[in-house]
């Protein structure tokens, strides 16, 4: 009998706390799901504060399982920031709400060379967030060459002391890039010889890291090591003996970007928030907590000078037209992966 | 015994939630395609390419460390039950209260000891010793996996050797055994059942870990279990992802069903929980 009271009494409890969640939705929220450590948490206070909206906020590890989580529904964020190939991929699928521009007006701060990628060519479902290139950091006091090309992660001189990504797309790209195709390649001829490449590769590379290379490079316990901008500027802030270059055979450049789910319950209150993150303002704020950079000049003269004049974070315009965006490889990708797994099966 | 079996609902619905259910999702993942029809496609592409690699090297890491966890783990096992009892329990608390702590965090700090500033290499500059280079090797990999396993092997064998009818022992003296052969003919037979949990215990985690590869081993060593997070993490297919686990399951059903020959073998008294359940 008490076990029956025991069990009708959580139930009841249940009942009441489901029952707080759906009061809770009656009010104005937006449900956001981004990045992990890709935003000053002050701002979603100040955001708060602001409009009355109560945000309610959630981190994701990939592109890929963020997809997984949206495709699959039983979800309802109202603001999502995927990188470009995904956000490409989404609105091929249908998975996204075309933005009201009138709700937004503070785009007009964006830069037009950061508008109509290929990505989004109209512009009509996301508004950048943040961008970067990817490129190599490097201790100059472990390397004495010149370090301008993806060459010298190739070099025997540095053996054990090389770090790649461990990311397929990223790594086979690199390969790619240095044999002088696009990283967006689908050709099985080119591929191959990418593959071949970085199986040549494999004895010199000390570990494939993704997250722990900033802290491997600011100890100091590698030489040369592949990361993305946002990552370098970090840790060239921790350690003045790294540099950080952009290859000069061409790389990759990334947008993230803020997208409304075409399942959003409250896409009003996820333009205000677009609207509130694209500020000037806060966009400087969020970009001098995470390091790194901003799709707007506006919002980049308000940052720190070590910021704003870092050629790590905001590399002269002319570089910028020899690099490449990842397009959405569709089915191919599973080659990317199965090369990627051959090349790490030594 | 009726009243107990009505406590052990709760678990029932537990299992069939969470372990019948979801392993019969991973079924239907793994047999069909994108578009949800049925398809051995998955299984195809797993015994073709380069999984299969991957695959065997797992078992080759597994099978090392399961045999040096062994190597190491029974002469301690053996040391400690022959321990006088304030002892004995003294030592079992040392094996067991590092595993209070976290996992990963424990994992971490070996990447502290072994990297090439830290604490090994200080030590060996500091004596004006020539450095080693020992992280992000399949070495490191191994080394983390028989410290993060160790107890799971010392364990069972010690509870085993530990409850042997000490009768048998001086009978087998009684009869003219020396010590070793004690040791061969009385000892080591009866312990065989806590060895062969003690191998399953290890071989099973070995071969599908994922996070020891990731700290120590730099993702230089991919293993099975690797590559199946990366299906669900960065690829994004399920499918292929379940049709791994999948055979990695048939695997593992194989190292169980030796355990238990094991079991059957021996002739000791303590016998294997899943046989009292039989019972």
């Amino acid at each position: 009998m008490k076990a029956k009271r025991i069990i009708v009494g959580l139930l009841l409890l249940l009942l009441f706390l489901s029952g707080c969640s759906q009061g809770q939705n009656r009010g104005e929220v937006v449900n956001i799901y981004n990045w992990g450590s890709y935003i000053d948490k002050d701002l979603l206070r100040k955001f708060e504060e602001e409009t009355g909206i109560t945000v309610i906020y959630s981190n994701f590890n990939t592109n890929e399982d963020m997809y997984v989580k949206l495709k699959s529904g039983g979800t309802n964020y109202d603001v999502v920031v995927p990188s470009d190939y995904m956000i490409e991929r989404l609105i091929k699928d249908g998975m996204l709400r075309k933005i009201n521009w009138q709700n937004v007006p503070n785009i007009k701060y964006v830069d037009a060379e950061y508008l109509n990628h290929v990505y989004d060519p109209h512009q009509e479902y996301s508004a950048p967030f943040f961008w970067g290139t990817l490129g190599i950091i490097y201790n100059t006091t472990l390397v004495d060459d010149v370090v301008d090309s993806w060459g010298i992660l190739w070099d025997e001189k540095y053996s054990r002391e090389i770090i790649m990504l461990d990311s397929s797309r990223d790594s086979l790209g690199i390969a790619l890039k240095y044999l002088g195709y696009s990283m967006n390649s689908v050709d099985s001829g080119e591929m191959e010889q990418a593959k071949e490449l970085l199986e040549k590769q494999y004895p010199l590379v000390y570990a494939y890291l993704v997250d722990q290379t900033r802290d491997v490079m600011i100890n100091a316990e590698a030489a040369l090591a592949v990361i993305y901008s946002g990552d370098a500027m970090d840790a060239l802030s921790n350690n003045e003996d790294l540099e950080y270059i952009i290859p000069k055979e061409g790389s990759n450049l990334w947008f993230d970007a803020m997208v409304i789910p075409a399942g959003s319950k409250n896409p009003e209150n996820a333009e205000a928030f677009i609207n509130f993150m694209l500020s000037p303002e806060n966009a400087a704020q969020n970009s001098e907590f995470v390091y790194y950079s901003i799709p707007s000049s506006a919002a980049k003269e308000l940052l720190e000078e070590e910021l704003r004049d870092s050629e790590v974070a905001y590399p002269p315009k002319n570089k910028l037209k020899e690099l490449e965006v990842f397009r959405d490889p569709g089915p191919f990708i599973k080659v990317y992966d199965d090369l990627w797994q051959d090349v790490k099966n030594q | 015994m009726r009243s107990f079996k009505k406590a052990a609902t709760p678990y029932f619905i537990w299992a069939l939630l969470f372990i019948v259910i979801s392993l019969l999702m991973v079924l239907y993942y793994a047999f069909t395609g994108e578009s949800g029809n049925f398809s051995t496609e998955n299984f195809v592409r797993f015994f073709a390419g380069s999984s299969l690699g991957t695959l065997w090297r797992s078992l080759k890491i597994a099978f090392f460390t399961t045999l040096i966890c062994l190597v190491v783990g029974y002469p301690l096992a053996y040391a400690i039950s022959r321990l006088e009892a304030r002892y004995r329990t003294l030592a079992i608390m040392l094996i067991m209260v590092p595993m209070w702590m976290n996992f990963l965090l424990r994992t971490y700090a070996w990447v502290t000891i072994l990297s090439k500033n830290g604490v090994i290499n200080s030590f060996l500059r500091y004596i004006g010793a020539a450095e080693l280079d020992l992280l992000y090797r399949e070495g490191a990999v191994i080394l983390g996996m028989v410290y993060n396993f160790l107890p799971f092997m010392v364990l069972p064998i010690f509870t085993v050797i530990d409850k042997m009818d000490e009768g048998l022992i001086e009978a087998a003296a009684d009869l003219g055994c020396n010590k070793l052969m004690t040791f061969i003919k009385v000892i080591f037979p009866l312990s065989l059942p806590g060895v062969a949990s003690g191998i399953s215990m290890v071989f099973i985690p070995a071969i599908s870990t994922f996070e020891i590869t990731t700290l120590l081993g730099g993702n230089k060593t991919n293993l099975i279990g690797n590559v199946i997070e990366q299906q669900f993490t960065v690829t994004g297919d399920w499918h292929y992802g379940s049709a791994m686990s999948v055979v990695l399951m048939v695997f593992l059903l194989f190292s169980l069903i030796f355990t238990r020959g094991e079991d059957e073998m021996g002739t000791g008294s303590v016998t294997s929980t899943a046989e009292v359940d039989r019972e």
